[in-house]
C-alpha cells in the first residue's frame, strides 16, 4: 500500500517514465548505479522498477541522513528497506588504516545485503552534485563489485531531477524528470581498479540524452 | 448554476461519438489498404490519434458530466501539465527554483480557484500583473544575474500560455448570457469542438491537398490548402452548431472563424518554440499527438479572444 503511494507521489512530481536501452527489466540480481543529484534520485529510480523487482531492490543510503526523524527511519526501515551505511564520517581524523578497516566493513555488509536474490540500487560518486556533471566514482562500486562479480552492474541515468528538487531545497517544482536504463556492464577480475571505475563511469555518461 | 445534461448537449457528444466511430472505421480500413512503408506509418499515426481521441472524448465528456467544477479541475489539470512540459525544455537555472515551485502550486490553482469562484476582476489581471511582479522578484532575490530578463521572462510566458489563456477555457462558464443561464457547457463544448475540428480538418484537408508549404521553417506539416480548407470547413461546422449556442448562424460563423484563425496562430507560434528548443513534440504522454501542449497549443490562443468576443457581445 504504501509502496504504492509513495511511487505513486514520485510520478506525480516527477513524471519520470522508465526507458529501458540495450536490456529490459530483470529478475536477476543487480546494482543499479546511478548519477546523483537530488534526494529523489534513488526513489523515482525505485518507482520506475515493475512492482515484483521493485520488491527485491534496496537501496544504499548513508545512515547520517536516513536515520533522523520518524519518518525517515520509518520510511529507510520498512518501505524502502534501505542499505544504511556510515558515510565518510566514520573515519575522519582516525589515522589511514582504520579508515581502510572501515570502509572495507562497509563494503562487506553492502555485498552481504546482496543475499542470494536482492538487487541494489547505489550511488557511485558518493554525494549529491549540481547535475551539471558527475564526479569521479569512489572506489567502493568496484570492491563491491570484486565481492560478487556473479551480480550484472546496470548503470541508470536520471534526467533534470537536480531541477525539480535540487540540494537544499525542500519543496519539488514538478518539471518531466527521466530515467535511463542502460545495457548491463561485466566485471573482469583482470582489470584495474581505476579503469574499471572510469569505464562504468563512461557507461552511465553514454545514456545522457544528447 | 448547474450543467444539465440537456438534449443539445447530448446531440452534440453523440455527434462527436458517431464522428469517432467513423474515423476508427475509416482507420480499420485504411489500415486493410496501405501498402507502402510510409503509407503504413501514417495511418498507424493515424489510428493512434483516433484511439487518443476516443480517451480523451471520455475524459472530456465525465468532466462536463459532473458540472463547472468538473471542468475546472480539467483544464486546471491541462495547465498543470502542459506548464510542465513548457518549463521542462526551458532552460533554467537553480536560483529560479522557487519562483517556478510558485507559479504551480500557488499562481496555477489561484487562477482556477477565481474561476470557481467567478472572480473575474482578479482573474484578468491575477498572472499578467502579481505573477509579472512576483517572478522576477524572486528570481532577483535568489542572486543569480546570469541571463537575468530571459528566464524570467520565459517563465512569465509559460505562465500566461499554460494557465492564463488556458484558464479563459472553463472561465466562459462564469459568464451571465441573458436567456443562455446554466446552459454555458455547450460554450465550452463549441469552443473546444472548433478548435480541435480545425486542428483534425487542417491536418485532413493538407494530407489530401497539401502542395504549397507556409511555413516551412516553423511548421513543416502545414501547407496552405490545408489551411484555407481547415479554416473554410471548421468555420462551416461552427455556423451548423448555431442551434446549440446563444448565437444566430451568422454570428456562430464568425466566432468559428475567429477561433480557427487564433488555433492556427497557437500551433504555429508553439511550434516555433519547439524548433527553437531543437525537439518535435513537448511530450510523450497522448499517443499519436505527443504532449498535452501539443494537443492544446491552438486552444491556448483561441480561449481568449472567443473568451472576450462572447463577454462583449453576449
Amino acid at each position: 500500500m504504501i509502496d504504492s503511494l509513495v511511487s505513486g507521489l514520485a510520478w506525480l512530481v516527477t513524471g519520470a517514465q522508465a526507458r529501458w536501452v540495450g536490456a529490459g527489466p530483470s529478475a536477476a540480481q543487480r546494482i543499479y548505479f546511478a548519477n546523483h543529484s537530488s534526494h529523489l534520485d534513488f526513489v523515482v529510480i525505485w518507482s520506475c522498477l515493475p512492482r515484483e523487482i521493485r520488491a527485491r531492490t534496496r537501496p544504499v543510503a548513508g545512515r547520517d541522513y536516513w536515520e533522523r526523524g520518524w519518518l525517515r527511519r520509518k520510511l529507510s526501515r520498512d518501505v524502502f528497506r534501505a542499505v544504511l551505511i556510515d558515510r565518510g564520517g566514520a573515519g575522519q581524523g582516525a589515522d589511514h588504516a582504520a579508515r581502510t578497516e572501515a570502509a572495507r566493513r562497509t563494503v562487506e555488509a553492502t555485498a552481504a545485503a546482496l543475499g542470494s536474490f536482492e538487487s541494489l540500487i547505489l550511488f557511485p560518486e558518493g554525494t549529491r552534485g549540481d547535475g551539471s556533471n558527475v564526479a569521479p566514482f569512489k572506489s567502493g562500486l568496484y570492491h563491491l563489485c570484486a565481492l560478487r562479480p556473479d551480480v550484472e552492474l546496470v548503470p541508470v541515468w536520471l534526467d533534470n531531477l537536480f531541477r525539480i528538487l535540487p540540494k537544499g531545497e525542500i519543496l519539488p517544482a514538478p518539471l518531466l524528470g527521466s530515467v535511463t536504463f542502460g545495457p548491463p556492464l561485466r566485471f573482469d577480475p583482470t582489470e584495474p581498479r581505476d579503469a574499471f571505475l572510469a569505464r562504468a563511469r563512461a557507461a552511465l555518461l553514454e545514456l545522457k540524452p544528447a | 448554476m448547474k450543467l444539465a445534461f440537456d438534449r443539445q448537449l447530448g446531440l452534440l457528444f453523440g455527434g462527436v461519438v458517431g464522428l469517432l466511430i467513423l474515423a476508427s472505421l475509416a482507420g480499420w480500413l485504411l489500415a486493410r489498404r496501405a501498402r507502402t512503408e510510409a503509407g503504413r506509418a501514417t495511418v498507424a499515426n493515424m489510428n493512434a490519434r483516433v484511439r487518443s481521441w476516443w480517451v480523451m472524448v471520455a475524459i472530456f465528456a465525465g468532466s462536463m458530466a459532473t458540472g463547472p467544477i468538473g471542468a475546472v479541475i480539467l483544464f486546471g489539470l491541462l495547465s498543470f501539465f502542459a506548464l510542465r512540459e513548457f518549463i521542462t525544455l526551458t532552460p533554467t537555472r537553480r536560483a529560479d527554483h522557487r519562483a517556478i515551485f510558485y507559479s504551480f502550486f500557488v499562481f496555477l490553482p489561484l487562477q482556477y480557484y477565481l474561476v470557481a469562484i467567478r472572480w473575474y476582476g482578479l482573474f484578468a489581471i491575477l498572472i499578467p500583473v502579481y505573477a509579472f511582479l512576483y517572478v522576477p522578484t524572486r528570481c532577483a532575490l535568489s542572486g543569480d544575474t546570469e541571463r537575468f530578463l530571459e528566464r524570467v521572462a520565459k517563465i512569465q510566458w509559460g505562465l500566461m500560455v499554460c494557465v492564463y489563456c488556458v484558464s479563459h477555457a472553463p472561465a466562459l462558464l462564469m459568464l451571465e448570457i441573458p436567456g443562455f443561464s446554466g446552459q454555458n457547457g455547450k460554450l465550452l463544448l463549441f469552443l473546444v469542438l472548433v478548435v480541435q475540428m480545425s486542428d483534425v480538418l487542417q491536418y485532413v484537408w493538407g494530407k489530401l491537398l497539401g502542395r504549397h508549404k507556409i511555413a516551412p521553417n516553423v511548421s513543416p506539416n502545414k501547407t496552405v490548402e490545408g489551411f484555407v480548407g481547415g479554416v473554410l470547413s471548421a468555420t462551416g461546422l461552427g455556423a451548423a452548431l448555431w442551434w446549440a449556442t446563444p448565437f444566430k448562424p451568422w454570428q456562430a460563423a464568425l466566432l468559428a472563424f475567429a477561433i480557427t484563425l487564433m488555433g492556427f496562430a497557437g500551433g504555429l507560434v508553439m511550434s516555433a518554440i519547439k524548433r527553437d528548443r531543437g525537439v518535435k513534440d513537448y511530450g510523450a504522454v497522448i499517443a499519436g499527438h505527443g504532449g498535452i501542449l501539443d494537443r492544446i497549443d491552438s486552444l491556448c490562443f483561441a480561449a481568449p479572444l472567443f473568451f472576450h468576443l462572447v463577454r462583449y457581445f453576449f
